[in-house]
């Protein structure tokens, strides 16, 4: 079979190629944050996604440009994927003026109206609730897209979970619910929190249908959402997937996971690597030579390269920005003490 | 004597109290096998055991919920929250119940419940895990709100805290736990009161008044103040409820200037109550305004330079003093 024609999973050997390409990107690039944020340049906690890529690229790879995306702070892949320039994450991380939150955000909170990334959150759960409330938007104005609301394993024993999921239930809201299973919640093995050892009984009690998927197998995430949006999209209802995947690095930067065995890590990397599956099956298939992960592992390479010269070149933040943005008209505590000129009414 | 670091003082009085007294238990996320994210209850679980160091799921209300519950049933809990921050998540148990419970049911209930967690910025962890939310619980009544400085006091502080039949909340510091001081030697027993601030450093031009983390800071702009013949006496809050008003006050008729100063935000904060009250019962005292160092009325930003830039500092309170101490004769150049 000539290479150019295979297919997998009704995709093109074009569109393959580019899943593996993001693949490699999301990885290359936080290997690469891990390095500057060794060398001082990025401060603060950096929580890195190396491991799980297949889940945020399959997922993404069924998505509409015009649905909403909300998440936890783990999330530079899905700024990524979304559209925003990796340059502009980068730039984030070093805390620079070109950031894609002008620096004033940091790893854990990237933003895109543009792109509709609703925001990495930081506080464990928030974006459940958020994204009931986003489905209802779309929902009260008719519009044709979702919520996808991105959470882990540890947000679900916070009441957030509880309340997002019954609201949007037995509202209807179109919300995509996925929980990436990484089995931690920092230290705390997810067989310890959960009274139940999948979501399938919590999916149950508030009505919602429930996938469980191979978080390591980025076509299964794929098809899971295409799935899971097409119901939503349509009328139905949320929906809930949990993924079944592995963070290969600590919780943070700061965190030796003393909690688990090198064993354990390193069954995970060396059998359940999603880059080493995804490459293994398209070359299987035909689809991929290893001229092509050549290609793509140099062009990547060089795009980060880019990136951290972009975010190092770039200016800090102009320091009278601490005191911009902090409400729209710019007002502080004190009415009118500076603002003399503006007119009482 | 000897000198240990904040955390090690902490995890040494819950020790203590847990070997004292049976009904004492600690419960919190990643406190057991994790031994806490900032390694205060390192060791705990070898030596205590399941029952007694409680990992929880991420579910900061059912930990206050539950250190609530269980002091109902006549346990004491030590509940650790990972940062102030989650504490929100929490608010609701600690301000509808926690601090309600004596009075809402005419004393007959009582809540020996502490509840520990660290506050502040200025390791760039951006706004919604840099703040510092004293002032939210310093304003409920029927709580007591402490916020130790040195090592000393963190772990007397705590042991008093852990014996109190009130709910007390425990305020540490991010950037306080590797800070070190003395401690009396283990199995000398001591305990710091939880309604008594203290002298830091004598002096007679300005008291500063302050907690938590800025008392360092305060101690070294005193310093450097003596070098220009100004003498800063400097003074712990240590409790920021209840206050030791008479402490700021006998202070105040020395110098007769004051600076509040205080890492949170400053509009409606802990500084302008403690300025307020130092108005209403010291006014007669004051030969110049107070003066109010503060963080800046902002989100904490991540970026560095920002970051510095909206955290109070030593520089800050030195102009804050000079600006209402008067240079000392012989002082400034060509004088
Ligand atoms: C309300 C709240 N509590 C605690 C934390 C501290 N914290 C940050 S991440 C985390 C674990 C979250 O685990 P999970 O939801 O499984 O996501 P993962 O980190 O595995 O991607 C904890 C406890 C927080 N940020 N917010
Ligand atoms: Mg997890």
């Amino acid at each position: 079979m000539a290479v150019r024609e295979a297919t997998l999973a009704g995709l093109s050997r074009e569109q393959l190629l580019n899943m593996h390409y993001q693949m490699v990107l999301l990885r290359r690039f936080e290997e690469k944050a891990a390095e500057e944020y060794t060398l001082g340049k990025i401060g603060g906690f950096l929580h890195l996604y190396i491991g799980q890529e297949a889940n945020g690229v399959g997922m993404f790879s069924a998505l509409h440009p015009d649905d909403y995306v909300l998440s936890a702070y783990r999330e530079h892949g899905y700024a990524i994927l979304k559209g925003i320039d990796p340059h502009a994450v980068m730039a984030e991380l070093f805390g620079k003026a070109t950031g894609s939150s002008k620096g004033k955000g940091g790893s854990m909170h990237m933003y895109s109206n543009e792109h509709h990334l609703i925001g990495g959150q930081a506080i464990v759960g928030a974006q459940l609730v958020m994204g009931a409330g986003v489905g209802l938007a779309i929902q009260y104005q008719g519009e044709h897209r979702i919520a996808l609301v991105l959470f882990g394993d540890g947000a679900v024993d916070e009441g957030a979970f509880h309340e997002a999921l019954n609201l949007a239930s037995i509202w209807k809201l179109p919300v995509v619910f996925v929980c990436e299973n990484n089995q931690y919640s920092m230290g705390m093995a997810v067989t310890k929190a959960w009274a139940v050892s999948s979501l399938e009984p919590r999916a149950a009690a508030y009505n919602i249908p429930y996938r469980k998927v191979d978080g390591m197998d980025a076509l299964a995430m794929r098809e899971a959402m295409r799935e899971a949006r097409e119901h939503a999209v349509n009328g139905n209802g949320p929906f809930l997937i949990e993924s079944l995947t592995y963070r290969f690095r600590g919780h943070s930067m700061a965190d030796p996971a003393y909690y688990r065995t090198r064993e354990e890590e390193q069954m995970w990397k060396a059998t359940r690597d999603p880059i080493a599956l995804f490459e293994e099956k398209l070359k299987a298939a035909g689809i991929m030579r290893d001229e092509d992960i050549q290609a793509t592992n140099e062009k990547v390479d060089a795009l980060v390269e880019d990136c951290v010269r972009f975010a190092d070149d770039s200016p800090f933040p102009d320091p009278d920005s601490l005191y911009t943005e902090v409400t729209l008209d710019g007002a502080g505590a004190i009415a009118w003490r500076n603002k003399p000129s503006t007119p009482r009414e | 004597m000897r000198t240990i670091a904040y955390r090690d003082a902490l995890r040494e009085a819950i020790r203590e109290e847990m070997r004292r007294d049976e009904r004492v238990y600690i419960l919190g996320e990643d406190i057991a096998g994790y031994g806490g994210t900032y390694s205060v209850t390192k060791g705990l679980f070898e030596e205590f055991g399941a029952k007694r160091v409680k990992d929880t799921p991420l579910a900061e209300e059912v930990i206050a919920g539950a250190a609530i519950g269980s002091a109902i049933g006549g346990l004491r809990p030590i509940a650790e929250l990972m940062t102030a921050n989650f504490s929100l998540l929490a608010s609701d148990q600690i301000i509808n119940s926690l601090a309600k419970f004596h009075y809402m049911f005419g004393g007959q209930s009582k809540l020996p419940v502490v509840i520990r967690m660290p506050g502040g910025g200025g390791a760039q962890r951006g706004a919604q895990h840099s703040q510092m939310l004293e002032t939210m619980y310093a304003h409920i009544p029927g709580l007591k709100v402490v916020m130790p400085a040195t090592p000393y006091d963190a772990k007397g502080m705590l042991k008093s805290a852990i014996r109190d039949d009130d709910p007390v909340l425990f305020i540490e510091h991010e950037l306080l736990y590797s800070v070190k001081g003395e401690v009396p030697d283990e199995g000398e027993e001591y305990t710091v009161p939880l309604n008594r601030g203290i002298v830091r450093r004598e002096g007679t031009d300005v008291t500063i008044v302050t907690f938590s983390r800025m008392v360092h800071l305060s101690l070294q702009a005193a310093e450097e103040l003596a070098k220009e013949g100004i003498q800063a006496e400097v003074i712990d809050l240590r409790s920021v409820r209840p206050i030791d008003l008479d402490l700021v006050l006998d202070s105040l008729r020395k110098t007769n200037r004051v600076v509040v100063a205080e890492e949170g935000w400053k509009y409606y904060g802990t500084g302008q109550g403690l300025a307020a009250l130092i108005y209403e019962y010291g006014f007669d005292y004051l030969d110049a305004p107070i003066g109010h160092v503060a963080g800046k009325d902002v989100p904490m930003p991540y970026s560095k330079p920002l970051e510095q830039a909206a955290l109070p500092t030593r520089d800050d309170i030195i102009a804050a003093v000079k600006a209402i101490v008067p240079a000392p004769a012989g002082a400034g150049a060509g004088a």
